[in-house]
């Protein structure tokens, strides 16, 4: 039961820490990007259109990936050389990313004449199966070595953005960027650059965290209307419920994923709680962690200091 | 700077520099020139997806207006698009990013809810003003708890009002599923359809929201743009240091102007409610708390510009909904066009406030001619 509904928090945990990790990505480098939803959304989209069409899941998350990073080139387009206010250009990514895999989704629907489906060999390689080995050690095994592969990238590329982040140059220059951009730029740091590399990494990564909606969450088949319902949202609190850290964000979307399913776990018969009160637990624990962190007025694990704030570099 | 005959710039050969003031009427042009470009690259998308552009448009402006039916949709659409975009405005000018309008529509929707479900025995009149204010007075607290942490420690408002959004939207699941949940409905849990007596008059065939908008935006724009408060928010949103320097209580103002935000986005909560809907839902706000914050920041925070924006939003609407119907292509489109506009018109705001200068390559004395 408990080994159930660990392996359960897992499974939804991923998207949220692809989502994740890519808006810390982001903002790290001193954007704000509302449209983690419409980035998540079209990647939603077109992971799933490619993958329906070529049955090869290496080109289905390439092809999210570059969607969610050519929607984050709109907004760095928009927020770093237009000089755009970021909360307005995130929201309107996320209407016109939702309107995007909404149209093209319907024309699928269309085209294929009711509901696409997933072939069932490709449905084979994102299907779980335990590791060689390592899936057979009790408990274990299943716990973390019998998902879908996708879980695996996940977890990899919140490692890789962490050591990237923390533990390499071109890390440390971006997170001085979403700090201090104008100190970067005077350290000769190229700070539109990094801007825009980050900005669209975000933007792929937080794409990949779609597919994982539209081809695992959605059972291989293509529903308009409940492929990306908030999560990208919940993306966004999480990030502060990590404070700003692909590490932290891990373990952070293993518990928020929890938060998901725990309503299918609970004991009805012992514990009475109104279902949308476990909805609404994410929100509610990021609030209260935004709050707390907010009042121990200290500087780690907040919001990098420029972040939502553009860079123009002749400003006084 | 002395530069020799031969020597080459070394300065870039661009960059760029803040304008220090505009002209009214070249804002206008810059506008326009935004607007005609995001028509024609969304003509473009519409090309792209094989449909003809003209028809297309022309369907879309045609369908908002072709019958009192649909007129009246279009009205009902823009209704409440235009009075969260002018509850978002004070907010915004104060540099405040509330993005929290969604959570302040639902809480106001739920406060007057309370009253149209519990109180429905009072005579008309009555009811409607206790909802009225509730309405108000829900929203209004919805937009004072972040402007207080805000005020307080300090705490980030944009992430906070954007939780609590969602903290409202599960308030409305709880209250269908639980304690507000219809019992003569079998099935699918809803709140009860509200009594006749608890709805909005209609005037001239369509709800009195409309009404309610208009004269908001007469006194939004007399509040920002005449009123001692106007001011106040204004010195705020330039610089909260100048502001206290001249002896203003920031805090008082932030706080008043939120709860402000709030209550008028609140507003729109239970217009939506107790005049389109008659009911509570999940789905009450129909994401307009989201739009509307981009038809604030379009209309350049100016309330007057906010009602032709946001008709003009309801139009795109209203026409994609019967542009499904003719052409068979998803309403989502409306969304798509909308976005292309928006990142037009964002783009080209730069060009009203910066302007590029080129280094020229000058003989002897001139250094640089910017």
């Amino acid at each position: 039961m408990l080994i159930n509904f660990l392996f359960a928090a897992i499974k939804a945990g991923t998207p949220l820490l692809l989502g994740t990790t890519g808006e810390i990505i982001t903002e790290k480098s001193g954007h704000l990007n509302l449209g983690v939803e419409g980035m998540m959304f079209m990647g939603a989209f077109m992971g799933f259109s490619v993958g329906y069409h070529t049955e090869s899941l290496p080109l289905a998350l390439l092809a999210a990936f570059g969607i969610g990073a050519f929607a984050a080139l709109i907004y760095a387009l928009l927020t770093v050389t237009f000089q755009a206010n970021q909360n307005v250009t995130g929201l309107t990514l996320t209407i016109f990313g939702t309107g995007f895999a909404k149209f093209f989704g319907e024309k699928m629907i269309s085209e294929a004449g009711g509901s696409p489906k997933l072939s069932d060999y490709f449905m084979k390689t994102i299907a779980e199966r335990p590791l060689p080995v390592l899936g057979e050690i009790p408990v274990i095994g299943k716990l973390i070595f019998s998902h879908n592969p996708i879980v695996y990238l996940a977890i990899i590329i919140a490692i890789i953005c962490s050591l990237y982040l923390f533990r390499t140059k071109a890390g440390l220059n971006m997170r001085s960027v979403g700090e201090n951009p104008a100190a970067a730029d005077a350290a000769g740091i190229n700070v539109t650059l990094v801007k825009y590399v980050d900005i669209c990494l975000g933007g792929g990564i937080c794409g990949l965290g779609g597919a994982y909606l539209s081809l695992i969450n959605g059972g291989g088949v293509w529903n308009n209307s409940s492929v990306v319902s908030g999560q990208g949202w919940i993306a966004v609190a999480l990030v502060i419920f990590a404070s700003w850290s692909p590490a932290k964000a891990i373990f952070g979307s293993l518990i928020f994923g929890a938060f998901s399913v725990l309503q299918f776990y609970v004991p009805k018969d012992i514990i009475t709680i109104p279902n949308a009160f476990y909805g609404m637990l994410p929100f509610l624990i990021t609030t209260i962690v935004l709050v707390i962190t907010s009042m121990r007025k200290s500087k780690k694990g907040t919001q990098p200091a420029s972040c939502g704030v553009n860079y123009f570099r002749e400003e006084r | 700077m002395r530069r020799e005959g031969k020597e080459r710039c070394h300065e870039p050969w661009v960059h760029v520099v803040k304008k220090t003031e505009i002209s009214a009427s070249k804002t206008l042009l810059l506008s326009i020139l935004a607007v005609f470009a995001s028509l024609v690259a969304g003509g473009l998308f519409i090309l792209a997806i094989g449909q003809n552009p003209f028809s297309v448009y022309a369907t879309i402006v045609k369908g908002a207006w072709r019958s009192s039916i649909a007129r009246k949709g279009t009205i009902k659409l823009a209704v409440p698009l235009l009075i969260t975009a002018l509850g978002i405005i004070p907010a915004f000018k104060m540099k405040f990013w509330n993005i929290g309008a969604e959570g302040q529509i639902i809480m106001g929707a739920i406060f007057a809810t309370y009253f149209a479900l519990f109180y429905d025995h009072l005579p008309h009149g009555i009811l409607l003003v206790l909802m009225f204010i509730a309405g108000m007075i829900g929203g209004g607290i919805w937009g004072l708890i972040p402007a207080y942490f805000k005020s307080k420690y300090g705490t980030n408002e944009t992430l906070f009002t954007l939780m609590l959004n969602y903290i409202a939207l599960y308030l409305i699941k709880y209250l269908v599923e639980g304690p507000w949940k219809d019992p003569a409905s079998s099935g699918f849990p809803k709140i009860a359809t509200f009594s006749e007596n608890a709805r909005l008059d209609q005037i001239l065939g369509v709800h009195a929201g409309w009404l309610i908008a208009l004269i908001l935006v007469v006194l939004v724009f007399i509040y920002i743009k005449f009123s001692k408060h106007g001011y106040e928010i204004d010195i705020v949103g330039e610089s909260v240091n100048t502001a206290r320097y001249a002896g203003m209580n920031v805090r008082k103002i932030v706080l008043r102007t939120m709860f402000l935000s709030g209550a008028i986005c609140g507003l729109a909560g239970m217009i939506q409610a107790t005049g389109a809907a008659y009911t509570l839902s999940e789905g009450i706000t129909g994401g307009v708390g989201f739009t509307a914050i981009s038809v604030a920041w379009l209309s350049r925070l100016n309330p007057l510009i906010t009602l032709v924006v946001s008709v003009l939003f309801a139009v795109l609407e209203k026409g994609c909904s019967v542009m499904q119907s003719t052409f068979g292509m998803s309403s989502a489109v409306s969304d798509i066009l909308q976005g292309i506009i928006l990142f037009f018109i964002l783009g080209f705001d730069f060009f009203t406030r910066y302007r590029f200068v080129f280094c020229k390559k000058k003989q002897g004395e001139g250094s640089m001619s910017c």
